[in-house]
């Protein structure tokens, strides 16, 4: 593991809705905590966020999503991931969800959800505590 | 000078009073400190202690405050206001398929409402029918989906289109619903002469805010100014755009971005409707405008003063408008969505019921309040009636609607009224100088300042200088809701299957024609031999679905995608 490499997120926003004010705040937040950061924009399919996610070899992806197709896109890019034998970038989300699919998201493979009202530093927090420079590419 | 609301005398003794009582605040704030090291708007803009006469000792009140139903209309549009009639009562709704739609239109009637507002799902906000495989997960979740005429028949099926009001909030396919409403209402029977209502049609701020992307900024426009040239000599009666901040505020902006940005995409729209040859009398009374109202009371209600202000003096002095409509900012509110919480959400009916209020006395034409559940999913029915009875006991109960603007004269509220303006038109000189809204769009301008503002508020609430009960201050777990609502997941296959039925009946040669004379029109230059709406009103009758219109659209005029900066 590198030790000098800093931590590497991809700031995503699948589906069709364009509510990016928590994913630009978020990106920014990460930035500001020292992390480089990566965001795609609105209405991304999750076959781009996967290809980008790889592409930009990030350590992270966090998906944020306020249309209610979360169901649909946030296993969808848990699928692709794995398919692409990148199934160590952690995933987790942000949004609006409802309280019964929180179990079936994390079930899937997003490994925290964060609710209307996180705070920013708790997220920061979570991150440096969770996720690691994932192994360099020789 | 002459309409001055105090004497020169008066005024000395103000002042002087004013300075004892500011050495009385002083020694009393040294005993025991302010509660706040600062206090400010949720826009973050100071406020002082007391405000005197001293503040609004220069206005001349017959030429900026004035009455109801005169310029500069600082007071309300109508000389009557709500003594006539109470603002329209329009709540926004939208879910599941068409005829889930049509029972809750039903039902808020029923209950009381006196307008429509319909809401669309993801994919028939972006220009995609259910079946496109961008629409998965989204059909009929935040909104109605509609593919196809026959959608909007059953949308608005047992409807009075000619007695009720009905606003849509569509942007990039605006020019499509609208030609979907019509050919509809008159296949039902109603004439086009007749039908009142809303489009929301405005592109620009998508580009600042809402982010619903489709077309690049200058076909977008030219789209805009078919419907409002088909507009003014077909269907007099509808509003063609309405100008929005609410979007905007949404995203995060200050109160004073949203009045500036918002009204500098009217200047744009009525710009671009000149150069197109229309008169400005004849249109530009047809325009609307959208605010959000806001948690912060006061400075929402200085907001919209200084809106109908500001409007009326840009129509009049850059546009050279004679006819006093011309310069009306007939305007709709909808309460803040993003002033709600997840956490004890109940507390939403009383921060609901503070922004309606705020929307009330700044004049709205009409309003939606936001339901209590919209922080975790659309409305409920339950929720959403309790919202729509805030609103009528707004109006019927607690006498707010008795008096015509009764907060003019405020020495606070009239010093916010002018320092909104003051801010608004400091952001309007520089669009100006950046060469106008594409201008500044395609500099990021507007949409940075919206990020800045937005993390900066962020900011405030993480250290706790803004507060959000039961969020940063007496934090509150999410809990269950009693009612909450759900779509149901096999929609997405019948609609799939309704829409391919639909295109596989209509008559392939009257459906190729259509659209190669829509076709003809976009490619051709902008003009009304080549509007787009009558060809698109036959189109639709033809059978063309949404997404055939759009990815029509797409390919005559390219696509534009969010640059996705932060």
């Amino acid at each position: 593991m590198s030790g000098n490499r800093r931590i590497r997120i991809l700031v995503a926003k699948p589906g069709l809705d364009g509510h990016d004010r928590g994913a630009r705040v978020i990106a920014r937040a990460f930035r500001d905590a020292g992390f480089e950061v990566v965001y795609t924009g609105c209405h991304q399919t999750p076959e781009q966020i996967v290809s980008t996610a790889i592409q930009e070899d990030v350590d992270m992806v966090g998906l944020s999503i306020l249309s209610g197709a979360h169901a649909y896109s946030f296993p969808k890019v848990i699928e692709l991931l794995r398919e692409q034998k990148a199934d160590d970038v952690t995933v987790i989300g942000g949004g609006i969800f409802p309280l019964e699919d929180i179990p079936v998201l994390k079930q899937a493979g997003i490994r925290e959800i964060f609710e209307p009202g996180a705070k920013l530093q708790d997220i920061i927090d979570w991150v440096r505590t969770n996720v690691k420079p994932r192994q360099e590419v020789a | 000078m002459g309409g001055k609301m105090f004497s020169e005398s008066a005024m000395e003794r103000i002042e002087k009073e004013y300075k004892d009582w500011q050495e009385e605040y002083q020694k009393a704030v040294k005993k025991m400190p302010e509660r706040l090291a600062r206090f400010s708007t949720v826009s973050d803009l100071e406020v002082k202690a007391l405000y005197t006469p001293a503040d609004i000792a220069n206005k001349h009140f017959s030429e900026e405050i004035g009455f109801p139903g005169s310029y500069p209309f600082t007071r309300g549009v109508q000389p009557t206001m709500y003594r006539v009639r109470p603002w329209t009562m329009r709540m926004f709704a939208g879910l599941g398929g068409a005829e889930d739609t049509n029972a809750r239109f039903h039902y808020l009637i029923e209950h009381g409402e006196t307008g429509l507002s319909t809401a669309f799902d993801f994919p028939t906000l972006m220009g995609y029918d259910a079946e496109s495989p961008l629409a998965r997960g989204e059909c009929g979740k935040c909104g109605v989906a509609i593919d196809t005429v026959a959608d909007v028949n059953r949308l608005f099926a047992n409807i009075n289109l000619e007695e009720v009001t009905t606003s849509m909030t569509i942007n990039p396919p605006a020019s499509i619903l609208w030609a979907m409403y019509i050919a509809n209402a008159e296949n039902v029977g109603f004439s086009r002469k007749k039908l009142g209502g809303t489009i929301q049609n405005d592109c620009l701020k998508e580009f600042i805010a809402q982010k619903t992307l489709m077309l690049p900024p200058e076909p977008s426009l030219r789209l805009v100014v078919d419907t409002v040239e088909f507009g003014t000599r077909e269907v007099p009666r509808w509003n063609t755009i309405s100008i929005s901040g609410y979007h905007i505020r949404e995203a995060g902006s200050t109160a004073a971005q949203e009045l500036a940005f918002t009204v500098y995409d009217g200047i744009t729209y009525v710009e671009e409707s000149l150069k197109r040859g229309l008169k400005v009398d004849d249109f530009a009374g047809r325009l609307s405008f959208f605010w959000n109202s806001h948690i912060d009371f006061f400075e929402e209600i200085a907001k919209m003063r200084a809106g109908r202000r500001m409007w009326a003096k840009i129509m009049k002095d850059r546009f050279k408008a004679q006819n006093p409509r011309s310069m009306m900012m007939r305007f709709h509110t909808q309460t803040a969505g993003c002033s709600l919480t997840a956490q004890e959400p109940y507390n939403n009916v009383i921060r609901t019921t503070t922004e309606g209020l705020a929307a009330v006395l700044g004049g709205t034409q009409s309003l939606h309040t936001n339901s209590l559940d919209e922080v975790y999913m659309i409305p409920s029915e339950e929720a959403a009636r309790i919202a729509l009875r805030t609103q009528q006991i707004l109006a019927e109960e607690t006498g707010v609607a008795s008096v015509i603007d009764p907060l003019a004269g405020s020495y606070f509220v009239e010093a916010l009224t002018d320092k909104m303006e003051a801010e608004a038109t400091e952001y309007i000189r520089r669009l100006d100088e950046m060469g106008g809204m594409v201008a500044a769009i395609e500099r990021d301008f507007p949409q940075m300042e919206i990020a800045d503002a937005s993390y900066a508020f962020q900011q405030q609430i993480e250290r706790g200088d803004k507060v959000i009960i039961g969020v940063n201050k007496y934090p509150s777990e999410r809990p269950e809701l009693e009612f909450i609502l759900k779509i149901d997941p096999e929609l997405e296959k019948r609609q799939i299957e309704r829409t391919q039925q639909f295109k596989d009946s209509r008559d392939k040669a009257k459906f190729a024609q259509a659209m190669g004379e829509l076709r003809r029109r976009c490619e051709g230059k902008p003009s009304w031999e080549n509007n787009v709406m009558p060809a698109l009103i036959e189109a639709v009758r033809a059978g063309a679905t949404e997404q055939e219109v759009c990815d029509l659209y797409r390919d005559v005029f390219g696509t534009y995608t969010d640059p996705g900066t932060f």
